[in-house]
């Protein structure tokens, strides 16, 4: 599996909930990983994290994180920590793994 | 059990009160998140991967009926109906929501409990042994001492922003079980040769990146002195312990870089000025908390029953002979409860379970419960007589397996599945195992073993001292597990040695049985644990199980 990749999304946990979420193509916040929107670039996904940074109170911690696009061109998480944050824990059928797709 | 004064319900209650206001302020934007981080570290509440966790104290592990049943309505009401008990003896909750969090201390406070120093760079909830006050090869009570040296470093002003986060424990009995040897400061209850009660003092013992083995400071210090000696402790490493590293910013690499020598020095210097500031009020406080920490009144009954339960009942003779430890009254019996029933997540406890344990607390063992740091749950004082009606209603609830001390009661912390800081899963690989040689059917066969997994180099999960250790880390982007032996945190205690490279997922449940496999193998008769096998041997037979088999399989 690879480590990491050029291309980057946004990804946060939310205030109240905690809840991992990402920037998404309408500029909202979603707890889908299949919603978050896929910079091409680093450069181009840091100039969006400053502004998000500074200006999003409503979450904690924004930070990059590599993704690609899979077949069907949603962009899929690249290390296997981002997979987790993306589905919950592997123990208990809990968080978005429980959530239709 | 000590018992909250008015002052101590006062100051619980306030703290609860005044972090609902921060909550507020954070949640109306009047606070950022750099300035509420600290404030909620403070109340014990984290970010971790998928949620907040909240982690609540249980100093020196010991909580009553009452309290269990609260963090019960706590997992119902603002979690998901179950919590982890930890190996630092606390409880943590994995799905509170921020705006929640004040409610939930606000229900802990009406009974006693809060999240107070449970995090942050301050001195942590104080641990011990958990079978205190209950052991029959106990020779004084712990527990005042852990009560007192909480109460004196609860919101110490000097104290509360240390260079890292600093950790006490405390036993009684010559038998450690609270892992003194790895903590940053160590007390053993000790008497002189003249009979006077004092502490043998270790430092400097630590887990994580550098572990390391505490170092005796003072053998022998009046019990009179220890407020005014931990001072000083605490007041050379606030003042020399390292601020530019956060690896090495723990007082084990303070005694390590200046040597025990000089921290010595420094402290019994510091220490002369600090014992003229107590005046004796401090012993008044130690002898009231001693007060609340009387034996039980034990009841005079028949044992007949235990007896006869034994000779007709296999489980619970299996339970009996593998989940008691003796009690100092000949008549009782401290009962472990697992939380490790094989294949479940070590340490977790639905709801249901916390009231049932609560309820026999309650019933059968004098209102009584322990966390132990091994994530298991005791009853420190059942009658002998009602060990069969206990052990029923256990089994009911799931709460009667029969592993302790065997290597399915594993320890392992949350690992990747919660831990923000986590290199790999660690919970996996523990249910992996315990279903392994609970299939095998091999573990009674086994006998005593320790074996710890963590997640990280922060070693929650004690993988150094592990008889066998492992240890979660990330290898060209998939996880890879790390193999430590000889690891040990009792009073013989040592750090485990690295054996050789990771193996992947899949990789490792064959090789820890192959290791397994080579003990059995390898010792003299039943009676020689896994330990003294490798003490004697060193570490090349189970090399050459874990690594030349692995060889022929692969070309097999
Ligand atoms: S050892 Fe690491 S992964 Fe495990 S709980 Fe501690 S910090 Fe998290």
């Amino acid at each position: 599996m690879k480590r990491d990749t050029a291309t980057k999304i946004i990804t946060a946990n939310d205030l109240l909930s905690g809840e991992v979420v990402y920037l998404s193509t309408s500029g909202k916040w979603s707890i889908r990983h299949s919603d978050a929107i896929l910079f091409e670039d680093k450069k181009a996904a840091n100039t969006r994290l400053t502004e998000v940074q500074a200006q999003d109170t409503s979450i904690i911690g924004p930070c990059l994180a590599g993704a690609t696009l899979a077949d069907n061109q949603t962009p899929m998480p690249v290390h296997f920590r981002e997979v987790f944050r993306s589905k919950g824990p592997s123990n208990r059928f809990l968080g978005k793994q429980t959530y239709a797709a | 059990m000590y018992n909250y004064t008015t002052f101590d319900k006062d100051f619980v209650a306030t703290r609860a009160a005044q972090f609902r206001d921060q909550v507020q302020r954070r949640i109306n934007g009047s606070l950022t998140e750099d300035e509420f981080r600290p404030l909620r570290l403070m109340n014990g509440l984290y970010m971790l991967l998928h949620a907040y966790m909240l982690r609540v104290a249980i100093p020196y592990g010991t909580l009553n009926g009452t309290q269990m049943r609260a963090l019960a309505d706590v997992a119902d009401r603002w979690d998901k109906g179950y919590a982890h008990f930890s190996t630092r003896q606390n409880i943590q909750f994995h799905w509170p929501k921020l705006q929640d969090v004040p409610d939930i201390l606000e229900s802990l406070a009406k009974v006693d409990m809060h999240a107070i120093q449970t995090s942050g760079s301050c001195i942590r909830s104080v641990t011990s042994d958990h079978f205190a006050g209950a052991a029959a090869d106990e020779y004084e009570d712990p527990r005042p001492t852990a009560e007192f040296v909480r109460q004196w470093s609860t919101d110490h002003p000097e104290f509360a922003f240390l260079p890292r986060k600093f950790k006490i424990a405390v036993t009684g009995s010559a038998r450690d079980r609270a892992v003194i040897k790895l903590h940053d400061i160590g007390l053993t209850l000790v008497r002189n040769a003249a009979g006077a009660p004092g502490y043998e003092v270790s430092v400097g013992g630590g887990l994580g990146r550098t572990p390391m083995i505490g170092k005796v400071i003072r053998d022998f210090l009046p019990r009179a002195d220890l407020l005014p000696y931990l001072e000083a402790i605490l007041q050379v490493y606030n003042q020399i312990g390292r601020r530019d590293n956060k690896y090495k910013a723990r007082i084990k690499i303070t005694v390590h870089e200046h040597g025990i020598e000089e921290i010595r020095n420094r402290v019994e210097e510091s220490f002369s000025l600090q014992r003229m500031r107590f005046d004796g009020v401090d012993q008044d406080i130690f002898a009231r908390i001693e007060a609340d920490f009387a034996e039980p009144i034990y009841k005079q009954a028949s044992i007949e029953g235990y007896e006869i339960a034994r000779q007709s009942d296999p489980l619970f003779r299996s339970f009996t002979d593998t989940n008691l430890h003796p009690h100092k009254n000949a008549d009782y019996t401290i009962v472990t409860v697992s939380l490790k029933a094989h294949g479940a997540t070590p340490g977790d406890a639905s709801s249901a379970q916390m009231r049932v344990l609560a309820d026999i607390a309650e019933r059968w063992s004098h209102d009584e419960l322990r966390v132990s740091h091994e994530q298991n749950i005791i009853l420190p004082h059942v009658h002998k007589g009602d060990l069969p009606a206990v052990h029923a209603a256990l089994r009911s609830a799931g709460l009667a397996t029969a592993n302790i001390g065997l290597i399915s009661d594993l320890i392992a912390c949350p690992g990747m599945d919660y831990c923000d800081l986590a290199t790999a899963r660690s919970i996996n690989i523990a249910q992996g195992i315990a279903t392994r040689f609970d299939e095998l059917k091999l573990e009674h066969d086994i006998g005593h073993l320790k074996l710890k997994i963590s997640g990280c180099i922060n070693a929650c999960g004690h993988h150094h001292v592990g008889h066998i250790g492992i240890l979660g880390l990330e290898k060209s982007g998939v996880e890879s597990y790390q193999i430590t032996l000889g690891g040990d945190g009792t009073e013989t205690a040592s750090i485990g040695k690295i054996i050789g490279p990771g193996f992947s997922t899949d990789e490792i449940i064959p090789a820890i049985e192959r290791l397994i496999m080579a003990y059995l193998d390898l010792r003299l008769d039943a009676s020689e644990t896994f330990l003294t096998v490798f003490r004697r041997l060193g570490p090349q037979p189970f090399k050459t199980a874990l690594y030349t088999n692995e060889v022929k399989n692969h070309a097999a």
